[in-house]
């Protein structure tokens, strides 16, 4: 029983040394995979804008839904004005980042891990490799930076919405006092919340996209095998996600 | 050609949109950046014996309508005093130089703010002027002090008016 503990760790350890491996070919090829945009632009649409529609009806309710809890508990000690304030902190800093991320690997996390690996099962990587093409660098990269990019950008749409459906249920609805709710947000939230919640869906955006191409390049070239890759980078990511978070917030303090 | 136009069309206003909320967020939810823009402003000083926890930024206002903000907060250490600098509305020129300034609190947990109230000369206050009749920061633990020393000294007066009765008199309004 030892034995079997001791080689699911050591699988484990490789497994974890593969992906760091990976992230490392992924970032020495960056370089050169930025001279040709045109790749990494299609995926920044691909991951990026079609996660938009997702994105936004999220950050919306997840907006409205903090408006109206926030608004309740707030009430109890009198001063609905902090709303804002509360919206603001919990969406820029932790809401945004962490549901965007989760989306994020969801919509489009599985996109590319179900994408590369039936490449992988239909055999285009090895064609590419046979016709001397870099998959790494004309297939993975791309798909990579075009999550990167579109990560961080994405969680400050998600904010925003949610600020707007926050300011919705409060101001419109409950009746909060619209100057105090932006002018206490103001005098209340820094420009360091803004670069932590910033630098948490970099970092989001990283993990995600390594964990998604990771997860599809090396799929088992079997329908079984794509499905479980797709099925991995989501429970993968969730589970990432969330530790970074702590992580990072730590960081932070 | 037409696709990959779509496409980068697609791709240019995702990321235009994406910057736009980042730079909403940096300049709109935060203090910072509010001053980049915006209306042509002047600055007027106060000195107050005490600011309590007054911020950089806090409104300013006046009949509780927003003109501006405190810009900057320092201390003089000649006086012994703290010196705000509240960065006005340009809009807002008329205020007479016999205003005065307070410090009041925005509801129970708020935070500080700025309140004028005109007074009655007929000149008005210009760039870099003082305003010279302000009231410090309502400090909550002042207060209790106070009513903790009241309290103990009518309890302490008590007993010494009554000394044989041992029952707690009747409160005195």
């Amino acid at each position: 029983m030892f034995r079997e503990l001791w080689e699911s760790f050591t699988d484990a350890l490789e497994g974890l040394g593969s992906v760091v491996h990976f992230l490392f070919r992924l970032v020495v090829h960056s370089p050169r995979a930025l001279l040709r945009f045109s790749l990494i632009s299609q995926q920044i649409f691909n991951s990026g804008a079609f996660s938009l529609v997702i994105i936004m009806l999220s950050g919306l309710f997840v907006g409205m839904v903090l408006g109206l809890q926030g608004f309740q508990l707030l009430q109890r000690f009198g001063s609905e004005e902090s709303l804002g304030v509360a919206a603001t902190i919990g969406l820029v800093k932790e809401l945004g980042p962490v549901v965007t991320a989760l989306l994020f690997a969801g919509r489009a996390g599985t996109a590319l891990a179900s994408e590369l690996g039936l490449m992988r099962a239909t055999d285009q990587i090895s064609a590419m490799e046979m016709m001397a093409v870099d998959p790494i660098q004309r297939v993975v990269v791309p798909r990579f930076l075009g999550g990167v990019i579109s990560m961080p950008l994405l969680a400050a749409i998600f904010s925003v919405v949610g600020i707007y459906g926050a300011q919705l249920i409060g101001v419109q609805i409950m009746g909060v006092d619209a100057g105090s709710f932006w002018s206490q947000m103001r005098s209340a939230v820094g420009l360091r919340d803004v670069t932590e919640g910033i630098v948490k869906s970099l970092i989001f955006g990283v993990a995600c996209s390594l964990i998604a191409v990771y997860q599809g390049y090396y799929a088992t070239p079997t329908a079984e095998g794509v499905g479980r890759a797709t099925t991995s980078t989501v429970v993968t990511s969730a589970v990432v996600i969330l530790f970074l978070d702590y992580l990072i917030t730590a960081a932070f303090l | 050609m037409r696709k990959s136009r779509t496409l980068n069309l697609g791709t240019g206003s995702f990321v235009l949109l994406g910057f736009a909320a980042l730079f909403f967020l940096t300049t709109q939810t935060t203090s910072r950046g509010l001053t980049w823009f915006g209306p042509p402003r002047y600055e007027v000083i106060a000195k107050f014996d005490n600011v309590g926890d007054l911020k950089v930024g806090a409104p300013v206002s006046m009949s509780g309508v927003e003109i501006g903000r405190v810009a900057k907060i320092d201390f003089d250490s000649n006086e012994y005093k703290a010196v705000v600098q509240l960065r006005l509305n340009a809009r807002f020129d008329k205020i007479p130089t016999d205003s005065d300034a307070s410090i009041y609190t925005q509801g129970l947990l708020g935070g500080k703010f700025i309140g004028i109230t005109a007074g009655g000369a007929d000149t008005y206050l210009k760039d870099q002027d003082r305003i010279d009749f302000t009231q410090s920061a309502f400090v909550l633990e002042n207060l209790i002090g106070q009513v903790l020393a009241n309290f103990t000294k009518s309890k302490a007066d008590e007993q010494r008016a009554a000394p044989a009765d041992s029952k707690p008199t009747e409160k005195t309004k």
